[in-house]
């Protein structure tokens, strides 16, 4: 166990540092710096505040710099279209990302765990096949199309929400449930399969024999083993609802990571764009190991130490 | 359970892995409706589009129009038609996704393939690096490479207009979703290349290889000639799965304003329009969204059916 944890730190640093030199170049490559555009600055002043942000120096310089305050002083650097810290503006919207993720993963699992057990204990009925049709839908129908409709629906014809904004506790729900449909989707579908795979198995068949009501062979027994690929996705997805979450934060006007994700792409924002996409690197990585380990209890049969 | 297993397990001829494939495809309705339901999308997307009005003509006049003979679905803000803006938005929303699709699947197979097929050193080296880029968040790489590949292309563009004469307009609608073929594509071929790599491992061990190998085939040619071809049936089953994949990528970027830029037009721009009228008409997001999720829809049930064809193990029960 220790050596595989080793390992995947290990690995875990390798990524991002990967990471870090990809995007690193990527911004360089992209033409003209943060103050090409700005028509209003004086060519001057355009230099004083590319040798402020060290945008002056030779890209290798850049680069190891970079680097260097990272790890000394964990400092992310400083956003060249908002003149703040990076560190600071990923400290305040993080939490708002956060709030909504969690929201939508607890949608996602309080919703596809269920539809998925049913689907997969009454295998081929009505039930099965339109839990898996809703799922496939819900893969299907793109966060920009339901983002719209909900806010018609719910906010517009029938006043239950507000249409956009982060005041209230209630502004979560409408975001919440647009981000977590596709991965209500994915748990339904991989609890499915995992309970059907467990439910086949002959310590089910003699759970059966013994005369046991089915609602406790499938809670008490089979649940247990059948969860574990829906298990195994929750890390990654948990991850990924965090730096995916953009689309729908501009639809709802949410306040949170994805925003400065996307402003920084367009304003070719060195700093902030490399902050952002490392953090949520270094949430990936860390959300897949908790996955691993995760697993690694659930299910003693799966050896972690043989990688 | 691969491919070669099969087709020369049965002897009697006519029964190869696909023939089986399709038969047992055939009994699956909702797959073979959705392989005819894609068809048709690509037919009216790339043929019965050019019959359509011209779907960049503005008709201020006619603005919000209702169906009608000349506007089978109406018209949208501008008093463009809306059926025929549809099917050209389709025509590049389909194109991405094939396109980068094609180029994943090259590149995964050759990868899959050579680290299976080389195995030690070479093969170590290049799991890592599929592990490591795994790792890295692919939507927020994707966005970036686009920008930088998009600057590129503008550039290219331009170029070739002034020296091969080409046409300004048209060049630079390719020039505009060019990069998304590329940002997809490079991103895209790190499952494939695993599930290849582990089909490469198990097939070479195989007595037809040997055999090939003893006629005295070289390396190359045993792994192009016989080892790839019977990684078929995976990569088929992924890459249709892959392919709705990247149309929702696609639009996703565009929505977002990096992806395609006008004139062209997809399904995710269209969408992303439609939203700003949601309330007063509502046909101009739902026509597109229907088509678009039909389209995935299809995609998706097509390639889950595939997957159970082609499963050689599901076949026995």
């Amino acid at each position: 166990m220790l050596r595989f944890i080793t390992y995947r730190l290990l690995q875990g640093i390798i990524v991002l540092i990967a990471l870090y030199t990809i995007t690193f170049f990527l911004i360089k490559a992209m033409p003209g710096d943060p103050f090409t555009g700005e028509k209003n600055i004086a060519e001057e002043t355009k230099q004083l505040m590319r040798e402020k942000y060290g945008l002056n120096e030779s890209v290798f310089h850049q680069y190891f710099l970079y680097l260097k305050n990272v790890f000394t002083e964990g400092s992310l650097g400083i956003s060249t279209s908002k003149a703040h810290s990076v560190n600071e503006m990923i400290g305040q919207s993080f939490p708002v990302s956060c709030i909504l993720g969690l929201t939508a993963l607890s949608f996602a699992i309080g919703l596809g765990v269920p539809i998925g057990v049913a689907s997969a204990v009454r295998k081929n009925s009505w039930i099965d096949y339109s839990g898996m049709a809703l799922a496939m839908v819900g893969i299907c129908v793109p966060a920009f199309t339901v983002g719209p409709l909900l806010q018609i629906m719910l906010s517009m014809k029938i006043p239950l929400f507000n249409v956009a904004g982060w005041e209230t506790p209630r502004d979560v729900i409408l975001p919440a449930i647009t981000l977590g449909l596709v991965t209500t989707a994915y748990i339904a579908r991989l609890t499915r399969s995992g309970m059907l795979e467990i439910l086949s198995q002959d310590y089910i068949r003699t759970a059966h024999a013994k005369g046991l009501p089915v609602s406790r062979v499938v809670c008490k027994h089979a649940l247990r083993g059948g969860l574990l690929p829906a298990v195994a996705y929750i890390g990654p997805a948990f991850a990924a609802l965090i730096s995916g979450s953009f689309i729908v934060e501009t639809i709802f006007q949410v306040p949170g990571m994805g925003q400065h994700f996307v402003n920084a792409t367009k304003a070719r924002d060195p700093f902030l764009l490399q902050g952002v996409v490392l953090f949520f690197g270094l949430l990936i990585v860390i959300m897949n190991l908790a996955a691993d380990i995760l697993t690694g209890f659930l299910n003693p049969r799966v050896r972690l130490d043989q990688e | 359970m691969n491919a070669a297993d099969n087709s020369h397990a049965h002897g009697k001829p006519g029964n190869s892995l696909w023939s089986d494939a399709y038969l047992r495809l055939r009994k699956n309705r909702l797959a073979l409706a959705s392989f005819w339901f894609v068809m048709l999308m690509l037919t009216l997307c790339f043929v019965a589009a050019w019959f359509c009005p011209n779907p960049d003509k503005i008709d201020l006049e006619n603005k919000f129009a209702g169906s009608s003979v000349s506007h089978l679905l109406g018209t949208d803000q501008l008093g463009r038609d809306i059926f025929a803006r549809t099917l050209f938005g389709g025509q590049i929303s389909l194109l991405v996704g094939f396109v980068a699709t094609t180029l994943a699947i090259g590149i995964g197979v050759v990868i899959g393939a050579a680290s299976g097929y080389a195995g030690g050193r070479t093969d170590a080296v290049l799991m890592r690096g599929v592990d490591t880029l795994f790792a890295i968040p692919f939507l927020v790489v994707v966005i970036v490479l686009q920008v930088v590949i998009a600057e590129q292309t503008k550039d290219a563009s331009g170029w070739v207009v002034d020296n091969w004469g080409w046409d300004k307009k048209l060049t630079s609608r390719i020039a505009n979703i060019i990069p998304l073929f590329i940002a997809l594509g490079l991103f895209g071929w790190l499952t494939l290349a695993r599930i290849v790599r582990a089909q490469v491992l198990s097939l070479k061990e195989q007595e037809f290889v040997e055999a090939a190998k003893a006629l005295g085939y070289s390396r190359f040619r045993i792994l192009f000639r016989h080892i790839i071809p019977n990684t078929l049936g995976p990569t088929v089953v992924y890459a249709t799965l892959t392919v709705p994949g990247f149309i929702m990528y696609e639009a996703t970027l565009s929505y977002l304003g990096l992806g395609v830029e006008a004139p062209n037009s997809s399904w995710g721009i269209l969408i992303r329009d439609g939203a700003n009228f949601l309330e007063t008409e509502p046909q101009l997001l739902i026509i597109p969204g229907l088509f678009f999720s039909l389209t995935l829809l299809a995609l998706n049930f097509l390639g889950d059916g595939l997957r159970d064809a082609l499963d050689v193990k599901a076949a026995k029960d």
